[in-house]
């Protein structure tokens, strides 16, 4: 990996100013992603709170090329980028080598975005995609997506005397993303600066099209202190909520093993989405949370080699 | 020029590799599945260097064009009907991004209930993304419309369509004559941009939010676009005329001069109505045929010239637009003809939805119908329909 020496010579290609919140970890993992580039980058987002907060016209905080199309199409307009790209090198219209880059939420990546995703994994486009993953529609005011773990309250799926939260277990996207048998794919944090920098270069230097899944804590949506946001990323790992791991050509790395798995409950009382789920009535939902991760815990283990397989699906949870 | 035969799609396909695209990004549909058959083909073969990105939708299809074109690329790609409505949401931001994308629309129903066949519902449900639109009569002017659209696209820097009737014309065969690769390269020219980005030197932000402060600005500029995009047309046709021998203009009148009695029409029912206005003629009939060629823009000024001095004239849509007072070709005209004061009896006609085929016969009825229209003067005549069982 570049040495934090290198890194900060190289000139911030986000500018301060933008209108995102206070705490708020999107702009703190573009930043990093940007910087790991040794060349220059061309960017598209999806429509989402990066795009609104960085380009309100007449003021862009992007000092690169940038597009925004639509909100679930920002993998098939990069495609088009990178073919494009790839059309001009071929008749000497352009020269430069560059890396592009597709940012895009949760929204735009897990649900309406995932078919244009896996369009452009499946043609092999090198493309970096980044998925800003804070776990809802956060955009819109804060609706559930199918990033949402179980137990969180959104505006979609609230807490009432019916309901106690989303129903549903989250989508496994980065597992769907590894079987497209892309180079590379990774999860990362935006509180491990020097792994999401490191994996962020690998992703550039994947020769087709890479993935990072980056869990980006949102302190509107998932209701805690705005400078908290780098510690609860690295309670998500701690507790292996959000582990930290890659898929290179297929084979599966832990990069981090917590030396002390911590329980998934100091992950889940930091946040007031979580809230309801310290109450005794709804003590059987944090278990089940607590056996899922178990579970794809022990999973993502035994997927690198490391572990025996684990032995049952956790049933979901009844409300 | 070699004169050859081919169909429809096959000529779109053909006039597309001699346009050199940098990029086209493309899903299949009926009727248009041949074009892009076609040009794969094309590609596979060597004969043209084109990024060809088989994307997985039209939605995304659409997409990647937006990307390949803010990216400087020659973009070209095509679809029909169903692949036309999925992408309906990036026309517009193709157009208001002003990309120079130019698609072939082999145009088709829409569902429901699901046909393949020719009608215009497709491209008319278009009529309001900012995109150009140029019909075909036959397999040449789909051939020489693909041509003239990528140098209007990229004069005007807007995005074109190119209408094509599916499978009347896309699946039929006719003879037409080809230009030479040389002759159509020279003719295009090579592809500029005004932005990029591609281009590092001066990085711009594509596609930023507008709050209510700027977005009515950015909206009238791309409005004020299109002041003189009739001209570049004709321009353009004026220049393909001196190339090939066959000049084009906004539309064509047939026996319309000195007609009492008219039809307008666009797309292959022209062709079928100047036939018939050939037989009527040689009865003594006055009778003639405006085929509109250019949609978008609507071409006011010079169809109400055109037709002003009419009896009567049947304005013929091959699309409808429910709980309107008739098809979108019939409002344009009679709102053309009032304010211009034009006291032309007008009667509105929707024909051959869906495949339903037009037939000679249907063009006779409408002149036998026009003196009557002539004599019940101007009013808002119901539509009438042409081919279906009541």
């Amino acid at each position: 990996m570049a040495n934090l020496k290198t890194l900060s010579t190289r000139p911030e290609l986000l500018a301060g100013g933008h209108r995102m919140c206070p705490g708020c970890a999107e702009g703190i993992v573009v930043r990093q992603v940007l910087l790991a580039s040794d060349k220059p980058v061309i960017a598209g987002a999806a429509t989402g709170c990066l795009e609104v907060c960085t380009t309100i016209f007449p003021y862009t905080a992007w000092r690169i090329p940038w597009i925004h199309n639509a909100f679930e199409n920002v993998a098939s307009t990069m495609s088009g980028v990178e073919a494009a790209y790839e059309a001009l090198k071929k008749r000497g219209a352009v020269t430069q080598e560059v890396n592009f880059v597709a940012f895009a939420g949760d929204g735009g990546t897990y649900d309406i975005g995932l078919q244009a995703l896996s369009g452009m994994l499946e043609r092999g486009h090198r493309v970096v995609y980044v998925c800003l993953n804070n776990e809802a529609y956060m955009n819109t005011g804060i609706q559930r997506s199918s990033a949402t773990p179980l137990g969180a309250a959104t505006t979609t799926s609230p807490v009432g005397v019916r309901m106690a939260g989303k129903e549903q277990h989250r989508k496994d996207l980065t597992a769907i993303v590894a079987a497209h048998d892309i180079p590379y794919v990774a999860q990362a944090i935006p509180g491990r600066w020097n792994d999401l920098v490191s994996k962020a270069e690998k992703a550039y230097a994947a020769n087709g099209p890479a993935f990072l899944n980056v869990l980006c804590p949102c302190t509107r949506g998932w209701l805690y202190e705005p400078a908290d946001t780098l510690e609860i990323s690295r309670l998500a790992v701690e507790t292996c909520f959000w582990p930290l791991f890659e898929v290179i050509n297929g084979e599966y790395t832990v990069n981090y093993k917590p030396k002390e798995k911590r329980p998934v409950r100091e992950f889940i009382e930091t946040q007031g989405r979580f809230r309801h789920l310290l109450r005794e009535e709804n003590k059987h939902i944090l278990d089940e949370i607590q056996a899922y991760v178990d579970y794809q815990w022990a999973k993502l283990l035994w997927l690198a080699g490391e572990g025996e397989r684990p032995s049952k699906q956790p049933a979901q949870a009844e409300s | 020029m070699p004169k050859t035969a081919m169909e429809g799609n096959q000529a779109v396909a053909y006039a597309m590799r001699q346009v050199k695209p940098d990029v086209v990004a493309a899903y299949p549909i009926s009727p248009q599945t041949e074009v892009v058959q076609s040009f794969a083909d094309h590609v596979a073969a060597g004969e043209v260097d084109t990024q060809y990105v088989a994307v997985e939708s039209e939605h995304s299809a659409m997409s990647a064009c937006v990307g390949a074109a803010a990216a400087g690329a020659r973009t070209m790609t095509a679809s029909a009907a169903q692949g036309i409505a999925l992408m309906w949401e990036i026309l517009y931001i193709a157009a208001g991004l002003r990309l120079p994308i130019v698609m072939a629309v082999i145009n088709r129903a829409l569902s429901a209930n699901i046909n393949i066949h020719c009608d215009h519902s497709d491209s008319m449900g278009c009529r309001d993304t900012g995109w150009l639109q140029i019909y075909a009569e036959d397999v040449q002017e789909g051939y020489d419309n693909i041509i003239q659209a990528v140098k209007i696209a990229e004069t005007v820097e807007l995005p074109v369509m190119s209408c094509l009737d599916g499978y009347i014309l896309s699946h039929a065969m006719e003879t037409l004559d080809t230009l030479e690769d040389a002759q159509v390269e020279n003719f295009v020219g090579p592809k500029k941009s005004s932005l990029s980005l591609l281009d590092l030197e001066h990085p711009a932000t594509f596609g930023p939010i507008d709050m209510t402060d700027f977005y009515f600005e950015h909206k009238r500029q791309q409005l004020a676009a299109f002041d003189g995009v009739l001209d570049v047309i004709k321009q353009v046709g004026n220049d393909f005329g001196k190339l090939s021998g066959r000049t084009y203009g906004l539309m064509e009148g047939y026996g319309l001069e000195d007609a009492e009695f008219g039809i307008i029409a666009m797309g292959s029912a022209a062709g079928t109505a100047k036939d018939v206005i050939d037989n009527l003629r040689a009865q003594g009939k006055r009778v003639g045929l405006l085929k509109l060629r250019v949609f978008r823009p609507f071409p006011a000024e010079e169809l109400v010239a055109a037709v002003s001095h009419l009896k009567a004239l049947a304005v013929l849509d091959r699309a409808a637009s429910p709980g309107a007072i008739a098809g979108p070709l019939f409002i344009e005209v009679a709102a053309a003809l009032y304010l211009k004061n034009s006291s032309v009896p007008l009667c509105p006609y929707i024909y051959g939805l869906g495949g339903r085929e037009f037939a000679p016969a249907l063009v006779e009825e409408v002149y036998a119908e026009l003196p009557s229209i002539a004599g019940d003067g101007r009013q808002l005549f119901p539509v009438r329909y042409l081919g279906v069982r009541e």
